[in-house]
C-alpha cells in the first residue's frame, strides 16, 4: 500500500485536510520513543486504498527540533507528499517546498486557505507557479472541502523533481524571485476585521477585548451549563432514573452490601443522587448532571475561542505577567486548557520552548488551575452557599498561581525565553468544526472519566464496607482537622481525589461541612495530589523525578495554602 | 539616508514602516525569525506594542507577527522617508 505524507507549516489547515481526505476512520499514534504523536488514516487514490499520514507541522526540513527531526525521518518511508502550504501567506510556506522538491519523492501542492487569498487582495497566478515548481498546484479549502477532488485526482501525476540541493541564501532568493512572478497584492484596504485585529493587540483597547471576552466567556460557560443541568439533565435524571432505582433499591432489599454499592444510601422514598454514593446512583449523576454540561458549554466556547483566532492575541496581551511566572505569553494556552482538563493542557506544554517552562507551566496547572469537573463540583456544592465562597476558591487559586510562579521562577536555573508567534487573522468559526472538535472532547471525557467514576466509588464503598477509613482518619487527624479545620472523615475525600477530583468533592456532601470548610476542602482538592489521569501525563512528560519534584510542591503548597485558609478566613 | 533612520523594532512607534536591516541574534534565533518571514530585507510596520516590556506585534506580507521584548530590541529597521 502506498503512503502518503501531509507535509506543512504549523496552521495551515492541515489537519483540516487531512479529515477531508481520510473521512472518519483515523487514529492517533505516538511516534516510537518519542512524545510527538501523529495521526494516521486511508483514502482512495485511482481506485487503490492508500495510507495518508499527517505529519508534525514543520517549517523546514533542518531538524532543530523533534518535530522536525521526525517529519524528515517520515520522508524516507513515504511514497508522495502532499505539501499544504498557506496559500495567503505563499513566501513563508515555499521555504519547506523547495526543501520537499530537492528529496527524491513526487511532490503535489495544496494551496490551502485559498478562499482568503481573495478577500485580502491576493493575487497568485497558478499557471506560472505550477511551471516554475514543475509539481501539480492545487487550490483547496480545508474547511468547506473545496478543490479536495482535484487535489487527489492530480495525485498519480506527480513525479520527484529531485532538485539539485542549494543553501538557505540561495532558497530564499529562489523564493523572492518566485513570489516576484506569480504573487500580486492588491492596495489594502483596511476592513472592519483588520482594525478589530491591530485593536486587540494594542494595550488599551486590547485589555477592554479581552475583558469583555473573558467576562461574557464565562457567563456563556455558567449560562448554557447551568441551563443544560437544571433544564434538562436533573429533571431527565430525577423523572426516569429515581423510579428505576427505588425499584431496584426494593429488589435488593432496601439495604446491604451489593445494595449500597450500587444503589447507594437511601432515606425513605427519596434518593439524593449526590450522596447516596451508589454505583448506579451518584455514579452516573456526578459525571452525567453535574460534569458533563459543564464540560459541555467550556468546550463549545474555547472551540469558538479558538476558530476565531482570538488565544494567540491573549497570548500577546499576557506575555508581560507570564515572564513574572518564568513563562512567555504563549503558556496561557495550556492554562486555558487546563480548565477544561489537565491532561491536554499538561500535554499542551509541549508548545514551549525549554524544559524550565514546561516543568513551571505544568506544575502550575496542576496545583493552580482547577478543571471543569472540578469546578462544577464547586458550582454544585459550594456555590450554594453563596457565589463569595466560590469566589473565594477562584481567587485564592488564582493568588497562588502568581506567586507560585514568581517563586518556581524564582529558584529553578535558567530563563525564561521569548515570545515569537503568528497571529492569525479573526475568522469566522464555522458550526461544523467547534461541534466536531467538541464531540471529540466530550467523547474523552466520557471514555475515560466515567469508568474511573464508577471504580472510585466502588472502591469507596469496599473500604467503607471493610472499616478501613476510621484508622486513615484517626491518623491523619491531626492534619486534617488541626491545620485544615475539616473534620476527620473528610481524609477520604483528599485521599480519593487522586482518582477523580469530583468524585471526591462530592464525598464531601454527606459530611454537612460549613461554607468556609468547603473552600478549604475545594482549595485543598484542587491544589494537592493530581488526579490520576493528569499524575500519569506527568509523569510521561516530566520524567520521573520531575513528577516527584511536582509532587512535592503539590502537596506541601496545599497544605500550607489550606491552613493559612483556616487561619484566616 | 544612513544610520539616522535606524531603529530598533522596540524603538519605533505604532504605524511606522520600514526595511528590516540586522538581526542581531545567534542562529536559533534568526532561524525562528526567518521561518516566521522576518529577515533582512523584508519591508514591515509595526502594529503595536504593549506595555512594560511587552511584545512588539509587527506585519509583514499581510501576516501579523508577535515578538517578545528581548527579542524585538534586537531587530533593526531602516525607517522609510516620510
Amino acid at each position: 500500500m502506498k503512503k502518503i505524507l501531509l507535509v506543512g507549516n504549523p496552521n495551515v489547515g492541515k489537519s483540516a485536510l487531512f479529515s477531508r481526505l481520510t473521512g472518519v476512520r483515523t487514529t492517533v499514534s505516538n511516534y516510537t520513543g518519542t512524545t510527538i504523536s501523529y495521526t494516521k488514516g486511508f483514502m482512495k487514490v485511482g481506485g487503490e486504498k492508500a495510507e495518508i499520514i499527517d505529519v508534525p507541522g514543520t517549517y523546514t526540513l533542518e531538524p532543530t527540533s523533534e518535530a522536525e527531526r521526525i517529519a524528515l525521518k517520515m520522508l524516507d518511508e513515504g511514497d508522495i507528499v502532499i505539501n499544504v502550504v498557506n496559500a495567503t501567506n505563499l513566501e513563508r510556506s515555499l521555504y519547506l517546498t523547495l526543501q520537499l522538491l530537492e528529496k527524491n519523492i513526487p511532490v503535489v501542492i495544496a494551496l490551502n486557505i485559498w478562499d482568503d487569498t481573495k478577500h485580502r487582495g491576493i493575487h497568485i497566478d497558478l499557471k506560472k507557479l505550477r511551471d516554475l515548481l514543475g509539481v501539480p498546484a492545487i487550490p483547496t479549502v480545508a474547511l468547506t472541502g473545496e478543490g479536495i477532488k482535484d487535489l487527489v485526482e492530480s495525485i498519480p501525476d506527480a513525479l520527484p523533481k529531485k532538485n539539485p540541493q542549494i543553501t538557505r541564501d540561495e532558497r530564499w532568493a529562489e523564493i523572492g524571485s518566485i513570489i516576484e512572478q506569480v504573487q500580486h497584492i492588491d492596495r489594502r484596504h483596511h476592513r472592519l476585521s483588520e482594525k478589530l485585529q491591530d485593536a486587540s493587540v494594542k494595550p488599551f483597547s486590547g485589555a477592554i477585548i479581552a475583558a469583555i471576552v473573558l467576562v461574557s466567556s464565562f457567563f456563556v460557560i455558567r449560562f448554557i451549563g447551568e441551563g443544560l443541568i437544571n433544564y434538562v439533565l436533573d429533571p431527565l435524571f430525577n423523572r426516569l432514573w429515581a423510579p428505576v432505582m427505588i425499584k431496584l433499591s426494593d429488589i435488593l432489599g432496601g439495604g446491604g452490601v451489593l445494595h449500597d454499592i450500587l444503589v447507594g444510601k437511601i432515606y425513605g422514598d427519596e434518593i439524593n443522587f449526590v450522596e447516596s454514593f451508589g454505583i448506579l446512583s451518584s455514579g452516573l449523576y456526578v459525571p452525567l448532571v453535574m460534569v458533563l454540561p459543564y464540560i459541555i458549554s467550556f468546550y463549545f466556547v474555547l472551540g469558538i475561542l479558538e476558530d476565531i483566532g482570538y488565544l494567540p492575541r491573549l497570548a500577546v496581551l499576557m506575555d508581560t505577567i507570564m515572564h513574572w511566572l518564568g513563562l512567555h505569553g504563549y503558556a496561557i494556552i495550556p492554562t486555558l486548557l487546563g480548565l477544561g482538563c489537565n491532561v491536554p493542557a499538561i500535554l499542551a506544554t509541549r508548545i514551549l520552548e525549554s524544559n524550565r517552562e514546561r516543568f513551571i507551566a505544568s506544575t502550575l496547572v496542576s496545583i493552580a488551575v482547577p478543571c471543569a469537573a472540578l469546578q462544577a463540583m464547586v458550582f454544585g456544592l459550594v456555590g450554594k452557599h453563596g457565589g463569595q465562597y466560590v469566589a473565594m476558591v477562584y481567587g485564592t487559586l488564582f493568588i497562588v498561581w502568581v506567586l507560585m510562579g514568581i517563586i518556581l521562577n524564582r529558584f529553578l536555573k535558567g530563563f525564561s525565553p521569548e515570545l515569537l508567534i503568528e497571529i492569525p487573522p479573526y475568522r469566522l468559526p464555522l458550526l461544523r468544526t467547534v461541534l466536531q472538535k467538541m464531540w471529540m472532547r466530550i467523547r474523552g471525557f466520557l471514555a475515560e472519566a466515567i469508568p474511573i467514576i464508577l471504580g472510585a466509588i466502588f472502591v469507596i464503598n469496599v473500604l467503607y464496607s471493610l472499616d478501613a477509613f476510621n484508622g486513615i482518619a484517626n491518623l491523619t487527624a491531626p492534619i486534617v482537622t488541626g491545620v485544615l479545620g475539616l473534620p476527620k472523615e473528610a481524609v477520604t475525600s483528599l485521599i480519593l481525589g487522586f482518582l477523580r477530583k469530583d468524585v471526591a468533592l462530592g464525598m464531601l456532601a454527606p459530611l454537612a461541612l460549613a461554607p468556609k470548610q468547603l473552600v478549604i476542602a475545594s482549595v485543598v482538592l484542587a491544589m494537592s495530589f493530581p488526579c490520576i489521569a493528569t499524575f500519569v501525563v506527568l509523569l510521561k512528560e516530566l520524567g520521573f523525578s520531575g513528577l516527584l519534584k511536582a509532587t512535592g510542591i503539590m502537596i506541601f503548597s496545599a497544605l500550607l495554602v489550606g491552613g493559612i485558609l483556616n487561619l484566616i478566613l | 539616508m544612513g544610520n539616522n533612520g535606524l531603529m530598533s523594532l522596540t524603538q519605533m512607534r505604532s504605524g511606522q514602516h520600514g526595511i528590516v536591516v540586522d538581526i542581531q541574534g545567534g542562529f536559533g534565533m534568526t532561524d525562528r525569525l526567518n521561518a516566521l518571514g522576518v529577515r533582512t530585507g523584508k519591508k514591515i510596520s509595526k502594529v503595536s506594542s504593549m506595555v512594560g516590556r511587552g511584545p512588539v506585534t509587527i506585519e509583514l506580507d499581510r501576516v501579523q507577527i508577535a515578538i517578545g521584548f528581548n527579542m524585538a530590541k534586537r531587530i533593526f529597521v531602516e525607517m522609510d522617508r516620510l
